[in-house]
């Protein structure tokens, strides 16, 4: 016989909880979206994660979620500069989208709520897998966001810059792209704020035939912000997705990427930065599916560690039993550069197809001795020397990005944060 | 300009004393030629002078301009207008060449309490230099040092000369792995760096490069000391005898 004993409720999930209750009335959706919204609760109502379940084990997040800020409707935030000069900015200011909605030729889009009201999202809010607590709380609250569709054939000559930016309190955004067949755009995802704030955000990226997408994530939340974030793609045939993931604020962040490739020659790019300070925890985590034959990735993770940051990355690739041909790769380097700080790094390759290519490698360093005096003979102090030497190793990943517009505007981004945080 | 007296040093890792009792003398203005065999510490002596942290002086100074640089970093030492020519330059990934001269030039004016150069300025020194060594720009686009073959890494380490003007240049091995062509290449941009106010070591195996670069003198090295100096046609008697007669006098 089995006795199961349900643990007393942490103060955060008591908070959530209740804030369900006080928030019900105020939240968008039609009969089936309510449904998906109230099994979403009693995932939560089960317990947050703790690190006895597999894909949370570095991240405890019922241990580490320790309080949950209440809603602040009233709060204030403005919308600032894209990453990427020029871009269209669709912004989500303490949760709420715009009422004005760009008019580009060949991309549609609409304000999440409406979605949410009409019902016509409900397929997307269910959850993945059986742990997933990021998926959950976002469907539970989530009352805004974006869907935007790029039509076939279409071809943007400058990014759209998602702006998801918080103003203290709890936000919960949603954005769903669609990119038709053999479309072309850049789109970052941009996550930052001024606030105590607990942020959930689930970004839906749908990729028909031959489509190619540069995506990219630039967190920086401040060091009171909790982000809990997760970006799920679909590849169908011979799409191309270059996803990069920039780190550099948060205290509690935990990054989650769902990416499956569904129609053969799909190519997947992951390229991340991981900045970490202070006293904060950030945790990436991958779970990649090789679903079809013939398709590729290649992920290349770096990490900078100071303080007594604590950084994760897990990177689990599933090779389908039929996905022959499959050519993976993946390596996280991290550069350690205090004696408190420490990165963990979990590869997973989980392998049912013979005829495949995979492989992982991970490395921890310090800053390269013998490259410290090279600059150094020429006559530059120790603090810049190594200020270049540290960016000089996440650098190469962005150079990796070979769009001089993207490189420049990231490498500006990270000039940003030695200058905080050198 | 350069005074190196009784010096004494060992490597920090095991404690292996390479430099035994040291003493050179160099005047500006002065071309200085150090020879000798493999193993001698002529490597050694020329990361000495710059800072490297691997080795230890346990006896002995060194002076330049009157004042000792052992307690200088190697960027002090490199701001005050020492320059050393590495044998084997490192490649650093990531570091872009441009941005690395600009940043190296403008700390070193820093230090000297100049304004930053203008980018303008910057662009025009870089392209003359790159010009005179028959340099591609498009090199120096690239990270510092990577993918360029010996003699491309070399000729870099000249032009870092040239933009940087230091007063005490050491060139360890700068033949080594360069072609007839690039040594002549590179022998000229050395000789044009000749003036009344500069003293230039060379440090090399052979008498091949000082046939282009004429040295006022010549030292041989062996076993951490200096054991015969002379003129330049020490190097002819060297080339032509070579180490074990000097070696043999001095044992």
């Amino acid at each position: 016989m089995n006795i199961h004993t349900t643990p007393q409720r942490t103060p955060a999930e008591t908070a959530l909880i209740d804030a369900f209750s006080d928030r019900l009335s105020l939240l968008p959706g039609d009969g089936t979206v309510m449904l998906k919204r109230d099994d979403a609760i009693e995932a939560i109502k089960s317990g947050l994660p703790t690190r006895r379940i597999e894909s949370w084990h570095y991240t405890d997040l019922r241990r580490l979620l320790t309080s949950v800020p209440d809603f602040d409707p009233t709060a204030v935030v403005k919308a600032i500069a894209p990453v990427v000069e020029g871009s269209t900015v669709l912004p989500v200011l303490n949760g709420v989208s715009s009422t004005k909605v760009p008019d580009i030729e060949g991309i549609a889009v609409q304000r999440l709520s409406e979605k949410l009201t009409d019902g016509s999202i409900a397929p997307g809010l269910d959850p993945y897998g059986t742990d997933d607590a990021i998926g959950a709380l976002n469907t539970a609250f989530v009352a805004d966001g974006y869907f935007v569709d790029i039509a076939d054939g279409t071809e943007l000559d400058k990014p759209i810059e998602l702006q998801n930016l918080q103003a203290g309190g709890q936000t919960h955004v949603r954005v769903a792209v669609r990119v038709g067949a053999g479309a072309k755009a850049v789109i970052v995802e941009r996550q930052a704020g001024e606030g105590a704030a607990l942020v959930s955000s689930v970004s839906q990226l749908l990729l028909d035939e031959g489509a190619d997408v540069t995506w990219l994530i630039v967190q920086e939340q401040p060091d009171t912000a909790t982000h809990l974030a997760q970006f799920k793609a679909h590849l169908g045939k011979n799409a191309k997705l270059t996803l990069f993931v920039m780190n550099a604020g948060g205290k509690l962040v935990r990054q989650e990427i769902v990416v499956r490739t569904t129609g053969e020659g799909a190519d997947f790019t992951l390229r991340g930065i991981n900045l970490l300070a202070g006293d904060t925890h950030t945790d990436v985590t991958m779970v990649l599916d090789h679903a079809v034959p013939h398709t590729a990735s290649t992920e290349v993770i770096r990490n900078v560690v100071t303080g007594k940051a604590r950084g994760f990355f897990q990177g689990r690739i599933n090779v389908h039993q039929y996905a022959q041909k499959t050519n993976a790769k993946m390596a996280c380097n991290t550069l350690l550069l205090s004696d408190d700080g420490e990165f963990s790094t979990k590869p997973e390759l989980e392998i049912f197809a013979d005829d495949v290519v995979c492989g992982h490698g991970a490395t921890v360093t310090e800053i390269d001795h013998s490259h410290l005096f090279y600059l150094m003979a020429r006559g530059i102090d120790e603090k810049t020397a190594r200020g270049l030497l540290v960016k000089a190793f996440v650098a190469e990943v962005i150079e990796d990005l070979d769009d001089e517009a993207i490189v420049e505007a990231l490498e500006t981004r990270l000039d940003g944060w030695f200058l905080a945080h050198g | 300009m350069l005074e190196i007296r009784n010096l004494h040093a060992r490597i920090v890792d095991d404690g292996t004393e390479i430099i035994r009792g040291l003493n050179l003398t160099v005047k500006a203005g002065e071309v200085a030629a150090i020879m000798g065999p493999n193993g001698s510490g002529k490597s050694t002596l020329s990361y000495i002078l710059a800072g490297r942290e691997d080795y230890e002086v346990t006896e002995g100074d060194i002076f330049y301009n009157g004042q000792s640089i052992l307690e200088m970093d190697p960027a002090e030492r490199a701001t005050s207008g020492i320059f050393l020519a590495f044998q084997y330059p490192m490649e650093i990934p990531g570091v872009a060449t441009m941005e690395f001269l600009k940043v190296a030039m403008n700390e070193q004016r820093k230090a000297r309490g100049e304004e930053p150069l203008k980018i303008p300025e910057f662009l025009k020194r870089v392209k003359d230099a790159a010009a005179l060594l028959d340099m591609d720009m498009a090199m120096l686009k690239r990270p510092l040092n990577v993918g360029f073959s010996g003699g491309e890494k070399k000729r870099a380490e000249i032009l870092q000369m040239k933009l940087l003007e230091p007063k005490l240049c050491v060139l360890d091995e700068t033949d080594s792995g360069l072609d007839i062509d690039a040594l002549k290449i590179v022998s000229e941009g050395v000789n044009a760096l000749r003036a009344p106010d500069r003293a230039i070591i060379i440090i090399t195996h052979y008498q091949r490069l000082l046939q282009y670069i004429v040295p006022d003198s010549v030292h041989v090295l062996y076993r951490g000391q200096v054991v015969k100096s002379g003129d330049k046609s020490l190097a002819l008697d060297l080339e032509a005898n070579g180490y074990a007669g000097v070696i043999g006098q001095a044992a």
